[in-house]
């Protein structure tokens, strides 16, 4: 058996992780490999899509259900899917109660403890939630757990901003331990010059664009179904290009630690792709009626 | 009045009249006071077997728990270590908490550092406090090593020690080389005795994880005795004589006897006697290691047995006969070592013992409360006298040992009037001593609130407590006692024999009443 490698995907709320998650697993799985998706999000969506289920029930809620995680065996938060992938969501509270990153702590530390990564197995994937707000969210790239991360994001300005928030994250654990940034995935929302801007940012942050997934809708028709293209339509293009992107992972060998990006440096880039508007500082902190003022000077 | 010359502690002060009228008007001007017999009937009724059924209902409270919480028990593994400091991140008052936990326990000063997370570091998460926390410890207290681990503040936030550690060392605020192993231990997950298990765990883990190159099982010819979360002195001291007594080579891999038992000379010991690193890291190369508390030291077990490949022998608590038989016959399998005539003297003087005092102790009905394996040896000797436990309540039991409990208890006859109740408090335990009362009710000292409802309602309800367990705050130096092999059997028989006969005298006391039984040879 080979190593198994831990990966967590990480990116901008929205960005389609989820989707692309499910979607590179699918690939993965159909080319042979076992694989494990633990989804990280208190929502739950983690993993719908292999198992053509709403949202599968998660640790924490079996764990509040059975009066505590003690009582609770790997078979009854554990469910197979497409192609073998084996499931896990961690879930956690409503929104504004309780503590969600407490929940990934602990259905992790549940899965370790049953033995969830003794099978054999060739690949984990954790699916974070979007915005890594606390320590709870880091839990899959500790010592030990995910090496490799992987960010999705698109052109649009927030997904890099936020990509490279991530990347200031994983500085803070890649220094003490082995944790490293695998690549960008490019899920493609066709704004202009898309694959050239990620790859710029890629560039600066130290690492690679690793693939850049067209649009299609094919991703919806499937999602409908609770599918993912591999499984729906596999001989759809967006299909090859899952594989494709499986296949770049699979043969991955640039784990970096990222430098991440200064936000002057972040927003030079933007207005390189014109994405964002040059600012012009003269303007802030004036009233109307000062701005008034100067224009009847100007022409005076 | 208080008299200046005469200082007079609450008992009797209170019992003066002028006191007995301030409590009155108090009673009377800003207590709520509802009146005696509204007080009798509620008192009266939370002793019935109606509110017994509500009280085992409850699902989302625990009243007066039989547990503590993890970083305690991590604390004191971290004690049995040679010039270890132990450092707990997190809340200053859960520290407090757990020195003076120890403090009224041990009756000794207990040094534990905690990093003070204030809310600033509740919202920023606690790096900066492990730094200063680091710098500050390692530079002042001449540690050889700090045992971390973390309070409920911590662990709500997700602070990562392992990386918090390695980034205090990389940016100078303390030596690369100094060790600092760690484990997390949140008081809201297991019990103390989890929070022991871990940080054992995370100690063996430290040392000797990446350095099992060239180690060999069997290679030093020692053995490795883990004692797990132990309280009574006596245990390290009994099992270390028995080992000598047997010309075993042996590791405590823990031992934290001296500090807690430092002598009044003058002069103030921060650390004393504890496991060194080398013989930490020289473990992994013993012939195999000896986990006494071994219901409660999974993690522990797991890394023996995966990393250091050395196969754990399978045996209960050495308490009691069989106990100590099984404990003696698999140290004598392992080494080679017969077990010497000493031994078996002592076993047969304790056989003696037990047939001396049998008479007294045959069916009498006991209840028990306390961690799990504890509870497990306590019960399996008292099968062995021939007394009959009854309620047997273990706050962090799980299903496991409720299971592994039941075993035990069908194995003898004695056995056949036990429940066994995981998961339950005091307060259960306080319901099933007055609708289904046993003569004695064994434990830490917090039974002495069941002795005292149990006697309200009448001298003949009262169960005495009996006081063997973890924490015995109101007697003193019981924590120097033994409780494991021969010599703690004999030391538990002693203590139950003499409170059955001792309870007989109180009984027998009235003269012309009952003092045709207050024998002066019993």
């Amino acid at each position: 058996m080979a190593k198994l490698r831990q990966c967590a995907i990480y990116g901008k709320g929205g960005i389609g992780k989820s989707t692309t998650t499910q979607n590179l697993v699918s690939a993965l799985a159909e080319a042979g490999h076992r694989v494990m998706i633990v989804g990280c999000d208190p929502k739950a969506d983690s993993t719908r899509l292999i198992l053509h289920s709403k949202a599968q029930t998660t640790v924490m809620h079996l764990a509040a259900a059975a009066g505590s995680v003690e009582d609770l065996e790997l078979e009854d938060v554990m469910a197979v899917g497409y192609g073998g992938v084996k499931c896990v969501e961690s879930g956690g509270p409503e929104p504004g109660v309780g503590c969600a990153g407490r929940g990934v702590i602990t259905a992790i530390n549940f899965l370790e403890e049953e033995g969830a990564y003794d099978e054999d197995l060739d690949f984990v994937f954790y699916d974070v939630l979007g915005d890594v707000v606390c320590g709870g969210f880091a839990m899959p790239i500790r010592e030990n757990k995910a090496q490799e991360i992987y960010i999705v994001c698109s052109g649009e300005m927030m997904a890099m901003y936020a990509a490279n928030n991530i990347c200031k994250g994983i500085v803070k654990y890649a220094n003490s331990g082995s944790v490293r940034l695998a690549g960008l995935i490019c899920n493609s929302r066709n704004t202009d010059r898309e694959d050239d801007l990620i790859e710029a940012l890629a560039a600066k942050l130290g690492t690679q664009m690793i693939h850049f997934v067209p649009r299609d809708n094919v991703v919806q028709h499937a999602e409908i179904r609770r599918m993912t293209v591999i499984e729906f339509d596999p001989k759809a293009k967006q299909a090859d290009e899952y594989r494709e992107l499986a296949r770049k992972v699979v043969e991955n060998k640039k784990f970096i630690i990222p430098v991440p990006l200064e936000m002057e440096e972040l927003e030079e880039l933007l207005m390189e792709f014109g994405i964002m508007e040059v600012e012009d500082e003269t303007i802030i902190g004036k009233t109307a009626a000062e701005l008034a003022a100067e224009a009847a000077a100007a022409v005076a | 009045m208080q008299d200046v010359e005469r200082i007079k502690p609450c008992y009797p002060l209170f019992c003066n009249d002028d006191y007995k009228v301030t409590l009155k008007h108090k009673r009377e001007q800003f207590e709520e006071n509802p009146g005696a017999d509204k007080v009798a009937e509620t008192f009266a009724w939370t002793t019935s077997l109606e509110y017994q059924e509500l009280n085992f209902k409850r699902e989302a409270l625990t009243i007066n728990p039989a547990k503590a919480c993890q970083p305690l028990g991590a604390a004191l593994c971290g004690l049995g270590f040679h010039k270890s400091l132990v450092y707990i991140h997190g809340s200053q008052g859960c520290v407090a908490y757990f020195r003076t936990y120890f403090n009224r326990h041990f009756k000794e000063p207990i040094a534990f550092i905690a990093d003070s997370m204030t809310e600033d570091a509740a919202v920023f998460g606690g790096q900066k406090n492990v730094h200063e926390g680091l710098a500050n410890a390692s530079r002042l207290y001449g540690a050889e090593m700090i045992t971390m681990s973390t309070t409920c503040i911590a662990e709500v936030i997700g602070d990562d020690l392992n990386a918090f550690i390695n980034n205090a060392k990389s940016e100078g605020n303390l030596d690369k080389d100094f060790p600092v192993p760690y484990a997390h231990t949140p008081s809201f997950v297991g019990s103390h005795v989890t929070g022991w298990d871990n940080m054992e765990e995370g100690i063996l883990r430290y040392f000797t994880l990446n350095e099992m190159e060239g180690k060999k099982p069997g290679s030093n010819g020692k053995i490795n005795i883990v004692p797990g979360f132990e309280t009574y002195l006596g245990n390290y001291r009994v099992i270390k004589r028995m080992l000598k007594e047997m010309e075993v080579d042996y590791t405590v891999l823990c031992d934290p006897e001296e500090i807690l038992d430092t002598p009044a000379d003058g002069e103030f010991r921060m650390y004393a006697g504890g496991t060194t690193i080398p013989e930490i890291k020289d473990a992994p190369n013993a012939i195999t290691t000896f986990l006494l508390q071994p219901q409660t030291l999974e993690k522990t077990r797991k890394f023996v047995e995966g990393t250091w490949n050395q196969e754990v022998p399978k045996i209960t608590i050495p308490m009691g006969v069989s106990g100590t038989d099984e404990f003696l016959m698999a140290v004598s399998q392992v080494t080679g070592k017969p077990i010497p005539d000493s031994l078996a003297t002592e076993r047969g003087r304790l056989v003696d013992m037990m047939t001396d005092s049998h008479a007294w102790l045959h069916g009498k009905k006991m209840a028990i409360y306390g961690d799990p394996d504890f509870v497990y040896g306590m019960v399996a000797f008292m099968l062995e006298l021939g007394i009959e436990p009854t309620h047997i309540v273990c706050n962090n039991g799980s299903k496991r040992w409720a299971k592994t409990m039941d075993k035990l208890l069908a194995s003898s006859p004695y056995g056949a009037q036990a429940k066994t109740y995981p998961g339950c408090d005091l307060w259960h335990l306080r319901s099933l001593c007055f609708t289904d009362k046993p003569d004695f009710l064994i434990g830490n000292s917090y039974g002495k609130f069941i002795q005292r409802d149990t006697l309200h309602k009448g001298k003949e309800f009262e169960v005495p407590l009996i006081r063997i367990g973890f924490p015995i705050f109101d007697r003193h130096h019981l924590h120097r006692m033994t409780t494991l092999g021969y010599e703690g059997a004999m030391t538990i028989l002693t203590t139950l024999v003499n409170a059955v006969l001792e309870r007989l005298d109180d009984e027998t006391r009235q003269m012309g009443v009952t003092d045709y039984n207050h024998d002066l040879v019993r």
